[in-house]
């Protein structure tokens, strides 16, 4: 998890940028309440729950990694500002580091 | 949704500062629904291209601390004032778009009555108004909006029909007033209820940008932990609880139908204000002391008739001409009570001094219309006052042989002149002819002011002129 | 200089105007409703808001919102109107937002009567609403003083960002007197914390809500503290023949013109009598009530108010029992008559063995 995944759509993108190949949802684990709204909202079912705890105590969402259609409702499903980002195919982000 | 990244909105604040503790997270509870609408609204306000002039009325309840939040003017306000506050703001502010965000204790029960008003006026306000049921702040209370047989702490048999009554459905009880421009309901249960609840809101918004009157979105909203679900659960018991009540769906919009309204500013000069409000920059002329008859100097004069005898206009006219003259001039009419009694009667006071209580015990001058003012005052009357009385219709004399007495055929006098109700102005022009207090010049400059009807100003000048002669022939 | 014989609760509106009030939020109350009125007429012609809200407690949080936009804002009421506009009240305090609020006094408790009391002396002095929190409270006792401490009210407000009040009586409303209305103010303070609709709003926040004790605690310390500077910068009062009086009249609003007569009177059959008259109720003119009391020829204050005497404790509080206080008040709108209180003046005179 980088920083950048905690601003806002006006994140630099200083050092240079790629572009996605596919979409890919990122959860925070540390801005997660583990509601599972993202989970229950996901129509190909690629999010669920991890059985570990982050630091407040819950049950923090995560991608399996593959199957993301990039559809976004996992983001307006997510009641927290910060806690999921969606990347579309094509989206450009920085070149070094994860997203 | 045609954006290549879905994160944060700009319409948050990057770091919560204002948020105790985590300041990364929201406050709301794993679930909540308010998450889900702040995310909408965020969103919406950027690309509304709206930020900067937007202001958020934070209410009381849980979203009391909604300007924890969003990046945009912020204003927390007393519970279910939303409204009337907004109504403030935007009136000051009408370039700001102003959003009240309310629950449904704030909106619908102790703020019932603003949201009606503000949406029957066509306030130019945004309201998104949370409807999930229940109070959460304060513990889990019955709402207005608790559909029956539902239990909270309140209701803990459940809600019922003869008790707390049947829940308030407020958008179509909104939707049978002209005021308002758009009202839908949404909710929050599944991904298409929430894509109809983003555009609802930027269609909420789009109409006061447009000027085209009061929007308003309810919106159908979890609380899982008020209602002890988990979040999943909660969204159910949504859809099969609330949905048959608070059918979701366009309840008004007559948008199409608007004209713009977008109040026009305007500074005034200092000349421009003084107009408006009716100054005219004047100069008193102040009267020759020595024309004052020393026995009659500084009166406190008591006028006192019937209503409708112009007994407060005579006292006006006296006192006008007195302020005019550069005196020290009050009056007051009679108060309370004794105004249902019969006579109607006020002071004045024409002085070279400061004027104390603006009411006497025992006038200097009494001037009395009828007979039960006469016979009512002639009493209180300071020995060596004046008295002036109506003769043509008072049937009595005074008693009293320590004061002076001028009968005045003041009606009679103003019936030869064909207008008998000017008795009262013949009253002050036989009063000012035989005490020279004030100049008959200064008395008709300032007539106007004291003569309301103005069509009547010119026959009231008779009045007077009749009144003066009256005494100059008695004394000549 | 435009002088004008006018009610003085015309000339409040008029002088709101001159002020730069920007917006009237109103509701109609006996024997407030002429400003109400007045303003309906007045304001719009100079393109500025009049409303008539749904409700006493609506109107005051217009004016909330219409201030934390750091206009110039005013309602007006009496006394039942009053107590609903408390909670605004507390609002206003604690976000500490400047208005104007009339309170146009009749008679109570409950719906009492339309008649001139002065029984909202606990309620505005003291606060009312919840909070520890201070009106600013200014006393006119002549159409003239509705115009000049209207505007003052207006300075003091944004000057203090604190909520002032205009305390009349039905009264001084009703009379109608010469006033003579200043120059419009043109300028009003900057206020860099007011919400404008602008990109720098999102530093702004106008709030009285603070969770955390610790915090809430050092905020009621700065209202405090701000409070005992307008106690130190703001008393206003006027005196009439008190350098040599041996009893000294105390009261405001109307009986302050009556107790002028009183005076007028006792001076004539060779009393020595004054009179102070407090302007400022928030902040009390005390220091100079204790002074009078302490050093001066003072032997004895009697206070008269049309209420069963309330401004008549914090009389005591300042002299603290360094002379005797004696009261007479009316009650139910009755207004006390120059000749009962000169009565009153010789009983106290007998009782307290003063020489006067």
């Amino acid at each position: 998890m980088t920083s950048q995944s905690r601003g806002t759509d006006t994140a630099g993108t200083a050092g240079g940028t790629r572009v996605l190949e596919a979409h890919v949802t990122v959860v925070d684990p540390e801005l997660c309440k583990g509601c599972g709204l993202c989970v229950a909202a996901c129509p190909p079912g690629v999010l669920s729950l991890a059985p570990s705890f982050n630091s407040k105590g819950y049950h923090p969402a995560r991608y399996s990694g593959a199957g993301c259609t990039g559809c976004g409702f996992c983001f307006y499903a997510c009641p927290e500002p910060a806690a999921v980002t969606v990347y579309k195919k094509g989206a450009e982000v920085p070149a070094e580091g994860g997203i | 949704m045609a954006k290549k990244i879905l994160r944060k909105p700009a319409g948050f604040y990057d770091v919560f500062e204002r948020k105790p503790g985590d300041q990364l997270t929201t406050h709301y509870c794993p679930g909540c629904g308010h998450g889900n609408v702040h995310k909408l609204l965020a969103e919406a306000v950027v690309d509304l291209g709206i930020q900067d002039r937007t202001i958020l009325v934070s209410p009381v309840g849980c979203s009391v601390f909604a300007f924890y939040y969003f990046k945009t003017g912020n204003i927390q306000v007393a519970h279910g004032r939303a409204p009337a506050v907004a109504t403030g703001i935007k009136r000051a502010l009408p370039h700001a778009v102003v959003v009240s965000y309310q629950g449904d204790g704030d909106l619908a029960a102790i703020g019932g009555n603003h949201i009606l008003q503000s949406a029957n006026r066509g306030e130019q306000i945004t309201v998104l108004f949370i409807n999930n049921a229940i109070y959460g702040m304060t513990g889990g209370q019955m709402a207005p909006t608790t559909v029956l047989g539902m239990r909270t702490t309140t209701t803990p048999y459940g809600r019922k029909v003869n008790n707390e009554g049947p829940p308030i459905r407020v958008v179509e009880l909104l939707s049978s007033l002209d005021g308002p421009a758009y009202l839908e309901r949404t909710a929050l249960w599944d991904n298409k209820a929430i894509r109809r609840t983003r555009t609802a809101i930027r269609n909420a918004l789009q109409c006061q940008i447009d000027g085209l009157g009061f929007s308003m979105v309810e919106i159908l909203s979890p609380c899982p932990s008020g209602w002890k679900l988990n979040p999943d659960e909660a969204h159910e018991w949504m859809r099969e609880n609330m949905a048959p009540v608070f059918p979701p769906g366009l309840k008004k919009d007559v948008r199409a139908e608007r004209e713009p309204f977008f109040p026009e500013k305007r500074e005034l000069t200092a000349e421009e204000i003084r107009a408006a409000v009716d100054l005219q920059i004047e100069e008193p002329t102040p009267y020759p002391s020595e024309l004052v008859k020393p026995e009659y100097a500084d009166p406190a004069i008591k006028l006192a008739g019937f209503g409708g005898q112009g007994v407060l206009s005579a006292g006006a006219i006296l006192a006008n001409a007195g302020m005019e003259q550069g005196f020290q001039t009050s009056w007051i009419p009679s108060y309370g009570p004794e105004m249902r009694g019969g006579t109607a009667h006020c002071f004045v006071h024409i002085s070279r001094h400061a004027i104390g209580s603006p009411t006497v015990s025992n006038p200097d001058v009494l001037v009395a219309f009828n007979r039960p003012s006469l016979e009512k005052f002639e009493p209180e009357l300071k020995p060596g006052g004046l008295l002036l009385y109506d003769s043509t219709i008072i049937d009595v004399t005074p008693k009293r042989t320590d004061i002076e007495v001028l009968a005045v055929p003041a009606t009679g006098l103003a019936d030869e002149l064909g207008f008998s109700r000017m008795a009262n102005t013949v009253m002050v022009g036989a009063y000012v002819a035989k005490t020279g207090i004030l100049s008959r010049e200064a008395i008709e400059q300032t007539l106007p002011l004291a003569i309301k009807r103005q069509n009547l100003v010119e026959t009231n000048r008779k009045g007077l002129a009749r009144g003066i002669e009256f005494v100059e022939g008695l004394e000549s | 200089m435009a002088r004008e014989f006018i009610k003085g609760n015309e000339a409040i509106v008029k002088a709101a105007l001159l002020a730069g009030c920007r917006a009237f939020y109103g509701y109609p109350i006996t024997p407030a409703s002429e400003i109400a009125h007045a303003a309906a007429k007045y304001f719009p012609r100079l393109g500025r808001t009049f409303l008539q809200a749904e409700s006493e407690i609506a109107s005051i949080q217009m004016v909330y919102g219409a201030s934390a936009c750091g206009q110039r804002v005013m309602t007006a009421s009496s006394s039942p109107g009053i107590s609903l506009k408390q909670e605004g009240l507390s609002y206003l305090a604690g976000s500490e937002l400047p208005c104007l609020v009339v309170d146009i006094m009749r008679g109570g408790p409950g719906l009492g009567n339309i008649a001139p009391e002065q029984s909202d002396y606990n309620q505005i002095v003291k606060g009312g609403g919840h909070g520890n929190y201070k009106n600013i409270v200014l006393s006119p006792n002549s159409a003239q003083e509705m115009c000049d401490l209207t505007m003052l009210a207006f300075e003091l407000a944004d000057k203090w960002r604190n909520p002032t009040v205009l305390l009349a009586d039905g009264y001084i409303g009703q009379m109608m007197e010469p006033v003579d209305f200043p120059e419009a103010v043109l300028e009003v303070p900057e206020k860099p914390w007011a919400l404008q609709g602008e990109a720098a709003d999102a530093d702004r926040l106008i709030n009285s809500i603070y969770l955390v004790p610790e915090i809430l605690e050092d905020h009621n310390r700065q209202l405090q503290r701000k409070y005992a500077k307008i106690e130190e910068e703001e008393v206003r009062y006027e005196e009439y023949l008190v350098e040599d009086a041996e009893l000294v009249l105390v009261g405001y609003g109307i009986v302050s013109r009556i107790l002028r007569s009183v005076v007028e009177r006792a001076r004539g059959e060779g009393r020595k009598v004054g009179l102070l008259r407090p302007i400022t109720l928030f902040p009390f003119p005390k220091v100079r009530l204790r002074e009078l009391a302490e050093g001066g020829t003072a032997q004895v204050f009697l206070v008269s108010e049309m209420s069963n005497g309330q401004m008549v404790d914090d009389v005591r509080l300042a002299v603290a029992e360094r002379i005797p206080v004696e009261f007479y008040g009316r009650m139910g709108g009755c207004v006390p008559s120059v000749e009962e209180i000169l009565e009153v003046v010789g009983e106290t005179v007998r009782k307290h063995g003063a020489t006067v």
